[in-house]
């Protein structure tokens, strides 16, 4: 499967989904002007990333902000990995925020708490 | 003769910013690329006098969504025929002069008449619920709540009032029997 690799703006996270050598990455700021349009492409290829995914997938998310309208759609992100889960393959996330940033924290800790999959949290 | 409103008008304006520590008043239509320019004036000048950098997110997050809210709701006086009557909506950031140091974020936007019973008791609701409550509320509405057309995920408000410790400032002004002027005010304040 064709990866995907986009390089982030002042309002797009760099993202990098790359299921040969897998890396899947979400990193730096996301307040796309059309968010759906944005992640759209992205759902589709988790999608069908799902149906053959590898053994183990470790989902970096190193992201500096984001806004409510992407929170929406991170969730539909990591709603489709505990998909990946469900056949029995491994799902990590590793949350990386900045150790000043609570908020930023918190919302890792929120999403952990309403999918099923294994959360790293990781200051730095 | 020529007349010269402007002048007495372009002094006092600028007499009230200094005085109420306005440093950007806008008033007319919010783009997507007026929102970035908004926020990075505004981070360039927390970086300038070494903002805490929770007070410096907190300020973003607010700033992002209160824009976020007034491009979302100006289609109604976008629609309406007294257009230039209603205006677009007022957004403004500053320092508080309270005691407690910190910013605020105001803004404010015509809204019809018959939406702001729903939206009272939303802020209402917010304003009546403690952190734990709120962050059950963010994420019952992030599971539940649909994105729209304009992006808008229902959670803009309740992020608003996590940011700032939970307490939405809000009044609405009389426009004309069809529409009032809702304002809003967020807090961010240094020592919380």
């Amino acid at each position: 499967m064709e990866a995907i690799k986009i390089n982030g703006t002042d309002d797009t996270p760099n993202v990098i989904l790359d299921a040969k050598n897998n890396i899947f990455e979400f990193t730096g700021r996301s307040m796309p002007e059309d968010v759906v349009a944005f992640y759209e492409p992205i759902l589709k290829w988790l999608e069908e990333y799902g149906e053959s995914p590898n053994n183990k997938t470790n989902v970096v998310f190193k992201l500096e902000y984001f806004n409510t309208a992407s929170s929406k759609i991170l969730l539909d992100i990591l709603m489709k990995l505990e998909n990946i889960t469900e056949n029995g393959n491994e799902v990590v996330v590793q949350w990386f925020y900045d150790e000043e940033d609570e908020d930023m924290m918190e919302a890792g800790e929120e999403y952990s708490e309403i999918v099923d999959i294994s959360f790293e949290m990781n200051p730095c | 003769m020529e007349n010269k409103d402007y002048i007495d008008i372009a002094y006092s304006l600028h007499k009230d910013m200094t005085a109420n520590k306005f440093s950007l008043v806008y008033d007319g239509e919010i783009t997507h690329d007026l929102t970035k320019v908004f926020v990075s004036l505004a981070e360039n000048k927390m970086s300038k006098y070494s903002e805490d950098i929770s007070v410096k997110k907190k300020v973003f997050h607010v700033m992002v969504e209160c824009l976020q809210n007034l491009s979302k709701h100006a289609e109604y006086c976008e629609s309406h025929e007294n257009k230039d009557k209603y205006g677009n909506g007022i957004f403004i950031v500053g320092e508080t002069n309270d005691k407690d140091s910190g910013y605020h974020i105001i803004t404010g936007n015509p809204i019809d008449k018959k939406k702001v019973s729903e939206l009272k008791s939303l802020l209402e609701k917010i304003n009546n619920s403690d952190k734990a409550e709120l962050k059950e509320m963010f994420k019952q509405q992030m599971k539940e709540g649909a994105l729209s057309e304009k992006g808008g995920a229902g959670l803009g408000l309740i992020d608003i009032a996590r940011k700032n410790g939970g307490n939405l400032e809000y009044s609405f002004v009389e426009i004309d029997s069809k529409s009032d002027f809702f304002i809003l005010r967020t807090k961010i304040s240094r020592n919380s």
